[in-house]
């Protein structure tokens, strides 16, 4: 029988994957081939899907980006048996260099397993650190977890074994908990935030689609570390095939007694479950995911109380990134000193890189800390998909700085980062050709932040509308002196006057734009925005 | 979407909130069960969720107006969404929007008249390596020219609709 991969996942299933292993399949039968299709997870390589695989005795053997109508053709040049005479070919998938060259830690099993496949995760390691957790009290699963460095990887780079040592110590039961008597009373849970609203970043999703049970593990690890038996995945609604994924991983990890009332007979529960968002961005943010989650407007909350004392129904509660999560498996299973050894400074571990927007090479490039975005946006990114000039790249999501070149040589750890008022956040990395109007850019993050305000802080609410509007008046040639000096007492007001950064950040990508590209601002006609066009 | 009468509206809703209250938050899952299984949340199902999570209704309606996904009037057989956030940008999604809203001849939150296509924003579908990107139900199509952007109309237009959450991929 010969084994073929065709993925399963968000990106390849858009550019047709679905088709192509239908095709397959069908071309199979029709020939009398005995044919095994693996819906497998993504390597994260996307300019290349669809990324076909064959099974062969020298290893898997890639062929991509395959269209349905490429499918008689590879069948004719030999695609089962691993031939070299298509176009399409490009031999062993490990030895591509844009993957080879990786450091996967968090990625190690993507594409190569089948997602939902319980016995494919063992024979890869997985459940490897549920077992070791199971054998130690939970003070040293925190240790552990304190020693690999472990920051949180959903933007603020908190250290996760802080966290996690302050929902263990933390009374589910205190007094001055104003549901004592809730039916929560004695609980703690453990929330992942799987709301990945950046634009720029899918690192989350590919976890979610190519590898959940790594994420199940990870949160299961830390029910037993605080003592939860409740968690929760906060998806957002824009993940449908996530969703179907994960809801689909966790009957079956429940089935074989990894999560359920008594896991791995240890005695020790952890229930999980997929709870969707719906089309806010904001409910990102901790404080409003947890509201959201208890049925509520997800409106940002007042700190302190920390979510850790008080987080989700008023009990103590860790809320973590998916990548913060899917990285104990290993930290529990190595040792958090092996994690620790990646990385620079106090940027600990690797990072997903996600490179995207106008690059010709986008996809996962994961990596220990201290690359540079040159690097990323050429050597893996192989420049813009145009072929025209990269002029802007936009890090950390829709919070994040606009870079101009000059800023390219930065090596990317938080700390680096912060020096040069720019932010790493999730890893998302934009990049722009020349024909972006940093204008129109400037224009868009204030109408994002008006679109999407939880609407608490009148800055945030209404500063943001101002925004758009002065920035219009300013293409338009009013007054521009005048309004250039407005902006950027607005972006005061947002920076000083928001409760959250959705507010406090905005002003990051407009005075950005506004002072590494002054020409796209100094216009002397006026030209038409793309709405009124 | 499937069109229901107003009673028949009522019972499932009322089914959908005895089936879910009990979860801890139940609101949000409700909600979203209302919507898939009518394609909107009417407002004649606010006092029953009200009722059944014995919270105000000035609550629900507060909850139901944060949210983008609750739309509170029907919509089209198809939502079809267009990213507008960034990555997407980069790759001519502002150009996409122009072509589709004159291609079907509405703006953002309206229906094309045949009632066909309900067009609304969205701000990342996580496919931000190969934008522009659009969803169709929970179908999400990458690399969308002008020419795949009228075929993914076409084949709505011609393969039943699902309202499935969604198919297994497998082939
Ligand atoms: C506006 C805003 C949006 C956010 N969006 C996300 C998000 O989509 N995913 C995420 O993990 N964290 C997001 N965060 C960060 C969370 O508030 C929080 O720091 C994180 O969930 C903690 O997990 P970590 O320590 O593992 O990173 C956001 C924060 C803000 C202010
Ligand atoms: S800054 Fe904006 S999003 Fe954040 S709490 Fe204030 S109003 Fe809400
Ligand atoms: S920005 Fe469009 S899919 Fe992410």
């Amino acid at each position: 029988m010969i084994t073929l991969y065709v993925p399963r996942d968000t990106t390849a299933v858009s550019l047709g994957a679905d088709d192509v292993a239908i095709s397959l399949a069908r071309a199979a039968e029709a020939k009398g081939i005995d044919l095994h299709i693996v819906r497998n997870g993504s390597r994260g390589l996307f300019w290349l899907e669809p990324l076909v695989e064959v099974e062969t005795d020298q290893g898997r053997i890639a062929y991509g980006p395959v269209m349905p109508e490429d499918v008689p053709a590879l069948l004719d040049a030999g695609i089962l048996e691993g031939a070299a005479g298509h176009r399409l070919h490009l031999g062993l998938t490990e030895e591509i260099p844009y993957l080879k060259n990786q450091q996967r830690l968090t990625f190690a099993r993507a594409g190569i397993t089948d997602p939902v496949s319980i016995d494919d995760y063992r024979a890869h390691g997985g459940f490897k650190g549920l077992e070791v957790a199971l054998a130690k009290t939970r003070q040293q699963i925190v240790d552990e977890v304190k020693t690999s460095g472990l920051r949180g990887r959903g933007g603020a780079a908190f250290p996760a074994g802080i966290k996690w040592q302050t929902v263990l110590d933390a009374n589910p039961r205190s007094d001055d908990n104003e549901s004592a008597n809730s039916r929560y009373s004695g609980q703690k849970f453990i929330v992942c935030n799987a709301d990945e609203g950046d634009s720029g970043t899918f690192a989350d999703r590919l976890v979610m689609e190519a590898d959940p049970y790594m994420l199940i593990e990870g949160m299961a690890i830390a029910g037993l570390a605080v003592g939860a038996e409740t968690g929760y995945i906060y998806l957002r609604s824009e993940y449908p095939l996530a969703q179907v994924i994960l809801n689909d991983a966790i009957a079956r990890a429940e089935a074989a007694g990894y999560l359920g009332d008594n896991i791995l007979s240890s005695g020790k529960a952890f229930h999980l479950e997929v709870r969707l968002g719906a089309g806010a961005y904001i409910c990102g943010e901790e404080t409003s995911l947890l509201d959201s989650l208890e049925g509520k407007r997800g409106q940002v909350r007042v700190k302190p109380p920390l979510p850790a004392l008080k987080g989700a129904f008023g009990q103590p509660t860790v809320v973590n990134n998916v990548l913060t999560l899917a990285a104990v498996p290993s930290i529990m299973a190595e040792g958090g000193r092996a994690y620790a050894d990646y990385g620079m400074g106090r940027s600990r571990g690797t990072l997903p890189f996600q490179l995207t927007g106008n690059l010709e090479r986008g996809g996962v490039v994961e990596l220990a800390f201290g690359i540079t975005l040159r690097e990323l946006l050429y050597d893996y990114g192989g420049g813009s998909a145009s072929g025209r000039p990269i002029r802007a790249v936009q890090v950390g999501g829709p919070l994040g700085a606009y870079m101009p070149e000059s800023q390219w040589d930065t090596p990317l750890d938080y700390e680096a980062f912060a020096d040069i008022g720019a932010v790493v956040g999730h890893g998302g990395i934009v990049a722009f050709d020349d024909t972006v109007d940093m204008l129109e850019q400037a224009r868009f993050a204030m109408e994002f932040c008006a679109v999407e305000s939880c609407g608490k802080c009148t800055p945030c609410r209404i500063g943001s509308t101002r925004g758009v509007e002065v920035i219009d008046r300013i293409r338009l040639n009013e007054n521009r002196d005048a309004n250039l000096t407005l902006l950027n007492d607005l972006c005061d007001t947002l920076e000083y006057g928001s409760l959250c950064a959705m507010g406090g950040m905005t002003p990051n990508p407009v005075r950005s734009a506004l002072h590494y590209f002054p020409d796209d601002f100094a216009r002397t006609t006026a030209s038409p925005t793309t709405e009124e066009r | 979407m499937l069109q229901a009468t107003p009673s028949d509206t009522l019972s499932r809703v009322k089914a959908i909130v005895a089936d879910l209250k009990h979860k801890p938050g139940a609101l949000l899952p409700i909600l979203h069960e209302v919507r898939d299984t009518l394609g909107y949340v009417p407002e004649n199902a606010v006092p029953l969720i009200a009722e059944g999570l014995q919270i105000t209704r000035a609550e629900v309606h507060g909850v139901i107006s944060f949210y983008h996904d609750f739309n509170t009037q029907p919509i089209g057989n198809h939502r079809l969404q267009i990213c507008r956030a960034e990555a997407c940008q980069a790759r001519g999604s502002r150009e996409l929007e122009h072509y589709a809203r004159e291609r079907l001849g509405i703006d953002y939150h309206q229906t094309t008249r045949d009632g066909e296509f309900t067009l609304e924003p969205v701000y990342c579908l996580g496919n931000c390596a190969t934008g522009p990107s659009v969803r169709i139900g929970n179908h999400i199509h990458g690399r969308v020219s002008a020419e795949r952007f009228d075929a993914i109309l076409d084949k709505a237009l011609t393969v039943p609709i699902d309202l499935e959450p969604l198919t297994e991929g497998d082939a």
